[in-house]
């Protein structure tokens, strides 16, 4: 893991990976949304609104993943102190707080002709909300400790513990259908399981790796950006210095 | 009493919201970074001009 803590051997990596990720991410995707717009037949239950589930699940699984790549890159900055760990948990933090957001307004629009109303306050859309609205403290408390050279390294370590502390949500997100009565329905796909039909199924695994590879992809730019801010940083640092 | 409503105009609705956000995040991220990457350049170019 160490191997890739050399910024610069990174930089290599990340160049011709990010183009990787996001061109087969974005055919992928979009493929997968004209394949459920114009292909798939509409649901007994809901009719045409089905279609919103291959941009709903998918935004929904990112703002997740997205808030566990932070915790995960948390705890290895906290405890294994690796360089580019809290660069890649800060450079997750605006796509996973997009992601989420577009989940929340596209699960608005569907609960409407399904469930007769823009929105509840149940487990699962509250405890989402909270998401989105821990990923806007993480960006400003990563940006704060940014702009607040004199802070240091004890300003990045809070951003990582309150990163590691928000992933408490991802568990709560995950069983409020279980634990509470929800308008929500259950969990659809679980490991190995899935009681959704082969005519949606596919279609939402392709628009989820479609998405995820985007994800990936976002998140190598933004430690591209990260990474370079910081170059210029220290250099103009240097130069005042000198 | 029931409320008719055209489902289509929902799709239509979240799917925009969908593929324009994904659209615009994208070509942020790939500005910004392209805009921070040029500034790098530049101060190092400064940099070794000044000396």
């Amino acid at each position: 893991m160490h191997g890739f803590a050399n910024p610069a051997r990174f930089l290599r990596m990340a160049r011709w990976l990010m183009p990787l990720m996001l061109i087969p991410g974005l055919v992928l995707a979009f493929g997968a949304l004209a394949w459920g717009l114009f292909m798939v037949p509409p649901d007994r239950l809901m009719g045409q609104t089905v279609r919103i589930l291959f941009i709903h699940v998918p935004s929904a699984w990112l703002g997740m993943a997205g808030w566990s790549t932070i915790a995960i890159a948390s705890l290895t900055e906290l405890v294994w102190r690796h360089p580019l760990a809290g660069i890649a948990a800060r450079a997750a933090a605006v796509p996973g707080a997009a992601f989420t957001a577009i989940c929340l307004a596209t699960g608005s629009i569907w609960a409407r002709p399904t469930w007769g109303t823009w929105w509840v306050w149940d487990g699962r859309l509250t405890s989402f909300l909270i998401l989105l609205f821990l990923y806007f403290g993480y960006i400003a408390l990563a940006g704060a400790a940014q702009r607040d050279a004199a802070a240091g390294e004890g300003a990045s370590r809070v951003t990582a513990i309150f990163g590691l502390v928000g992933a408490v949500n991802i568990p709560i997100i995950n069983r409020s259908v279980v634990w509470w009565n929800s308008l929500h329905q259950p969990p659809s796909i679980t490991a190995g399981k899935s009681s959704i039909d082969a005519a949606f199924l596919y279609p939402l695994l392709i628009a989820a790796l479609g998405f995820t590879l985007i994800f990936g992809g976002l998140v190598l730019a933004r430690m591209r950006m990260l990474l370079a801010d910081i170059q210029t940083e220290a250099r103009l640092r240097r130069k005042a210095m000198a | 009493m029931h409320e008719r409503l055209d489902q289509w105009q929902f799709v239509m609705a979240a799917l925009a919201i969908g593929v324009i956000g994904t659209l615009v995040l994208v070509g942020w991220t790939l500005w910004a970074m392209k805009r921070a990457e040029a500034r790098r350049d530049a101060s190092r170019n400064s940099g070794q001009r000044g000396t």
